[in-house]
């Protein structure tokens, strides 16, 4: 299969004022993927899936992300009055990078026997702005899991045909894969919590303190 | 009648017996479980009905696709939150005298999942359970020693006065109320009427 590289400018070419970028992996198997725009996903998808040379025609995994809001530290040095003389103090700053949800999907090649490529898809953030183009259109295996990933992670698939709960009830409002949620405190804690589970068992029984 | 007597009657070829003996002995032998599987267990519960662990020595091997034909539930898998309002419906559609045996460490107390969000922690919050076998899953022959185990409750139970089991009741409903679905979890999250949480005993 071509390279990563070759792929990207050809699909450049192809579809004019596309814009892609090589998200690069440090993982061993290096499997850098592709981040593309909201608006050119289902044309991108298609020519991945149309080009002779790829025939990615199998949508083998979708899957979701959160990376939530991160604070940045920065030193600055900043002049300040004092006393009448001007000096130069340290400063922290505090920048907030605001987070995304992240959809994944591995396509690959059933007719060539190749892949996977990978695509990447980002939301504005992570609160109002959540939505993102469904594949489902050219990937018809995609409907179930963007399903999940909708129920799971709160990401509405524009143009999905039929964009439920999958896995929770249809009343359920969470959406539980995302890091800042909060499940239900409804089970009994063992008499040796430690870790994550005892600040968990000190909110369940704020009247006692185990272990120390 | 003494034990004595009953000897010497047997030996004359005079079998006596009470109706509640024989009642309760005919009620123990013919335990027809609901055919009915949420996960792994399931699969243990299969193997048990089937030729080598052969479950149909005790009478209990006609898995009934109909609750209204069932005298036993086998709670054999993961109960989820989802799945519990329908666990419930089918334990409360089921005709009396009924019995529950909650198999496997996912219905007993939600087991491997138990910090999980979606996985209802034990059952026993919504259904009254006679019988709960440990295991992750429990072998058949555990499931097998459930069932004897509530076959000699059932010969054991009174027919009459204040011990008698709940189905001789006025005051105890054979039905349970089932939970709905909330916005978060199940509500309610369990059935104040038969479960309440543990109180935990620390030692420092």
């Amino acid at each position: 299969m071509e390279t990563l590289e070759q792929i990207k400018a050809r699909a450049e070419t192809a579809l004019p004022g596309l814009q892609l970028a090589i998200i690069p992996n440090g993982n061993s198997a290096n499997p850098a993927s592709l981040l593309v725009d909201h608006d050119y996903a289902v044309l991108l998808a298609q020519f991945l899936k149309d080009d002779s040379q790829l025939r990615m025609d199998y949508a083998s995994n979708v899957t979701g992300i959160d990376w939530p809001d991160v604070v940045e530290k920065q030193k600055v040095r900043v002049k300040r009055e004092f006393r009448g003389q001007e000096i130069e103090v340290d400063e922290i700053i505090e920048k907030v990078k605001p987070g995304y949800l992240e959809v994944v999907y591995h396509l690959y090649s059933m007719v060539l026997k190749q892949g996977p490529i990978i695509l990447r898809l980002r939301t504005r953030n992570r609160t109002d702005q959540t939505s993102l183009p469904s594949l489902t259109p050219v990937y018809r295996g995609a409907e179930f899991q963007e399903r999940e990933v909708y129920d799971l992670f709160g990401v509405q698939f524009i143009n999905h045909p039929d964009l439920r709960r999958i896995l929770m009830w249809d009343e359920f409002q969470d959406y539980p894969m995302r890091k800042d949620y909060q499940e239900p405190d409804d089970y009994e804690y063992e008499p040796t919590p430690h870790d994550e589970v005892l600040v968990k068992a000190r909110q369940h029984y704020p009247q006692e303190a185990p272990h120390g | 009648m003494d034990d004595k007597l009953r000897q010497e009657l047997n030996q004359q070829g005079i079998v006596t017996t009470s109706l509640e003996a024989i009642y309760n002995w005919g009620s123990s032998n013919s335990v027809w479980p609901l055919g009915f599987g949420l996960a792994c267990c399931a699969i243990e519960m299969i193997a048990a009905s089937m030729a080598r662990f052969d479950l149909a020595r005790f009478g209990a091997e006609v898995f009934r696709p109909s609750p209204r034909q069932a005298d036993l539930m086998i709670v054999a898998g993961t109960v989820t939150k989802k799945m519990a309002p329908q666990v419930v419906r089918l334990f409360n559609q089921m005709p009396e005298p009924k019995y529950v045996i909650a198999m496997g460490s996912c219905a007993i107390s939600g087991g491997p999942f138990k910090q999980g969000y979606n996985v209802l922690k034990g059952v026993d919050r919504f259904i009254p359970v006679d019988i709960h076998i440990p295991g992750c899953p429990p072998r058949p022959e555990a499931l097998i020693h459930a069932l004897m185990t509530l076959q000699r409750k059932i010969r054991d139970q009174k027919l009459t006065g204040p011990e008698r089991p709940r189905y001789f009741r006025d005051e105890t409903p054979g039905e349970y109320p089932t939970p709905t679905t909330g916005a978060h979890d199940l509500e309610p999250a369990f059935n104040k009427a038969i479960w309440r949480p543990p109180k935990i005993m620390r030692q420092e």
